[in-house]
């Protein structure tokens, strides 16, 4: 604490114990950030995946805008939701809900339309409705194609969660923007890495769970 | 077709009553056609067509075909013929465009789809099993549709298991990719009889499977058709198998056109024209056989003689029926391989013979087709034929096949001087 207050650079180690209960908080709301828009983007994913997967236009439709919204800056589209919404947590779920609902989507037709026809014309020959075929055949067999989307989106989201707080939003990243801001001078270098690292662990931690997750809801009977 | 021309073309089937399908319909009258009208119920298709928007040529033109309640009947024709499209108009995973359907006597053109097909049992090429459901939640998939409790569902579930031969306690929690191809199918039967469907649509179901399996599917269904006696409706592009199986064949044409709609008999005996014929094929009177089982003829003695017996009186008998070779059985009558007589004389005794493992043996519940193809590989000229518990029965010769031939087509003619042949539209 003295060492710091006195502007003097200090190790690494020392900086973490230093700050360990900001940091600390800061990773639990980064964490926070990352898994409750994950959640939402599933969701809305998913939906969007149901509503045009039959269509081969809608998923051309859909595939295309997947691939065009992953290629907007983040920094960007968090810069111009200050400007429609405000500073704070609601822009930088809205930014995070939209770039991770993008591969979960792609990922669903992707799943979704891989089930096998004369399956799917089977479960109508037994009596199955539309829904029932959808919910108990076609998601459960689409399921790990879309878990892996998450994945990939919670790898994704953790990363863009950090520019969150440019937008002043929760999270890890002040530590790599106040890094930034103060380049150069007392330990600007231990702040980035300190950000930085927390999300690294993090990430590995939510893709050790979201396996874990996929494991337990994927049937044996499908499972590789 | 007409009324009249059903019943008078089942009659020819009872009167040439040979396959294992056929057989029991010769007891009209008693408990088997009792327990028959409650469980096959009547498909009548009325003038059904079905019509893509955009073509020209209707894909189903204008089908009327009758098929009887407890009867299995098989749909053969050439691909895109329109006969998987006539069998999936039945459950209507295909709406007809016009005509009408009738199962019982309940008209289900306009019924709603969903409750219409848990009454249909479905069965498709490769089973169609869900990869990510055990084989209890498969058979159970229709039952639960139904709302049945779980504990009569799981008691259904054993029940169907035991029926198609695999054991509850083994297969109940596996998953399909656990299984080989022929219990998958096995489990694609059990599940579409699940609900106890009046009504079964089979589409090509063995065609994925390898030849020895599927003739024994083929076995198994006709073992379970005579206790069961549903309404069967199979699609086919195998002409013996429709033989094997079918109390009555429909041959299509495109657009579903029926050609000839009779039994096996008369269209193997009697083609109605060069399409039918050139889908029968040269080997008709071959196809036949398919037709009669080993215990539906009558067998010929040969000189027997047992392990550590009496050679002699085996070389009189062999003498006696001019036959040069004797056959060897153990003591439980168990065929071991064939002797001939000269070495019979020479040794006097029969004290070391050891089994020929691969001795030409049929069963008596083998067609007879599978017997010539025995007599092919044979150099006696005859096969062995056994009974219970491989059990010598006597022999096959190859006179008896030819007779067999002689009779099946003597028969079938009759029956067609009598009968017109049956419904053409």
């Amino acid at each position: 604490m003295t060492a710091a207050s006195k502007g003097y650079p200090m190790g690494f180690w020392s900086f973490v114990q230093d700050r360990a209960p900001v940091l600390a908080s800061d990773a639990w709301q980064h964490f926070s950030l990352v898994v409750q828009s994950l959640a939402i983007s599933t969701v809305l994913g998913l939906a969007l995946a149901v509503l045009v997967y039959r269509s081969p236009a809608g998923s051309a439709a859909a595939n295309a805008f997947s691939a065009i919204g992953l290629t907007i800056p983040s920094y960007a589209l968090l810069g111009l939701m200050v400007g429609i919404i405000s500073l704070g947590v609601v822009p930088s779920v809205i930014g995070l809900v939209f770039y991770g609902t993008l591969p979960i989507l792609r990922n669903a037709i992707v799943g979704l339309s891989g089930v096998d026809k004369t399956l799917v014309e089977s479960a109508r020959g037994m009596g199955m409705s539309p829904t029932a075929v959808l919910l108990k055949l076609e998601i459960p067999l689409a399921w790990p194609i879309v878990m892996t989307g998450i994945r990939v989106s919670g790898q994704m989201l953790m990363g863009v969660a950090a520019i969150a707080a440019f937008v002043l939003g929760p999270g890890l990243g002040g530590f790599i923007f106040s890094g930034i801001s103060r380049f150069g001078g007392a330990n600007a270098t231990n702040s980035i890495v300190a950000g930085t690292v927390g999300i690294l662990i993090l990430a590995v931690i939510l893709d050790l769970l979201l396996t874990v997750v996929s494991r337990l809801t994927t049937s044996r009977g499908i499972r590789v | 077709m007409s009324e009249s021309t059903t019943s008078a073309s089942t009659s020819s089937a009872s009167s040439t009553a040979t396959s294992g399908a056929t057989a029991a319909d010769g007891d009209s009258g008693g408990p088997a056609a009792a327990r028959a009208a409650s469980h096959g119920e009547r498909i009548l298709l009325d003038g059904v067509t079905k019509r893509y928007p955009g073509q020209h040529k209707a894909a189903v033109d204008d089908v009327t075909l009758e098929i009887p309640a407890g009867e299995i009947v098989m749909l053969v024709g050439p691909s895109g013929c329109g006969k998987t499209t006539t069998m999936k108009m039945i459950n209507r995973l295909i709406e007809p465009t016009g005509g009408r359907i009738l199962i019982g006597d309940e008209d289900v053109t306009h019924k709603n789809a969903d409750d219409l097909r848990r009454r249909i049992g479905y069965v498709i090429q490769g089973a169609g099993l869900f990869p990510h459901y055990t084989v209890g939640d498969n058979i159970g998939l229709v039952p639960n549709l139904l709302k049945w409790d779980k504990s009569r569902t799981r008691k259904r579930v054993e029940e169907l298991l035991d029926m198609v031969g695999l054991d509850p306690g083994q297969f109940r929690d596996r998953y399909p990719r656990q299984l080989s191809g022929g219990q998958q199918q096995r489990v694609g039967v059990a599940r579409a009889l699940a609900a106890d469907p009046p009504v079964l649509l089979m589409d090509e179901p063995f065609g994925a499977v390898d030849p020895i399996t599927r003739q024994r599917l083929q076995d198994e269904l006709l073992r379970l058709q005579e206790e069961l006696r549903k309404t069967i409706v199979f699609v086919t592009h195998d002409f013996d198998e429709a033989v094997k199986l079918g109390d009555r064949i429909a041959i299509l044409q495109e657009g579903s056109e029926v050609v000839q709609y009779d039994t096996p008999e008369q269209i193997l005996a009697a083609p109605a024209n060069d399409f039918v014929e050139g889908f029968v094929g040269s080997g008709a009177a071959l196809k036949q056989l398919t037709l009669t089982r080993v215990r539906d003829v009558d067998l010929h003695e040969a000189a027997v003689a047992k392990v550590g017996g009496d050679a002699r009186s085996a070389i009189t008998k062999a003498r006696e029926l001019g036959r040069k070779w004797v056959i060897v059985l153990d003591e439980e009558e168990r065929p071991q391989r064939w002797v001939p007589v000269d070495e019979l004389e020479k040794s006097g005794t029969l004290g070391s013979v050891t089994r020929n493992l691969d001795l030409e043996v049929v069963n008596t519940a083998s067609t007879l087709q599978d017997a010539l193809d025995q007599m092919l590989t044979s150099s006696h000229g005859v096969v062995v034929v056994t009974g219970r518990r491989n059990r010598y029965e006597g022999v096959i010769r190859v006179e008896t096949i030819m007779a067999a031939m002689q009779s099946m087509q003597s028969a079938a003619h009759r029956a067609e001087t009598v009968t017109p042949t049956g419904a053409r539209s």
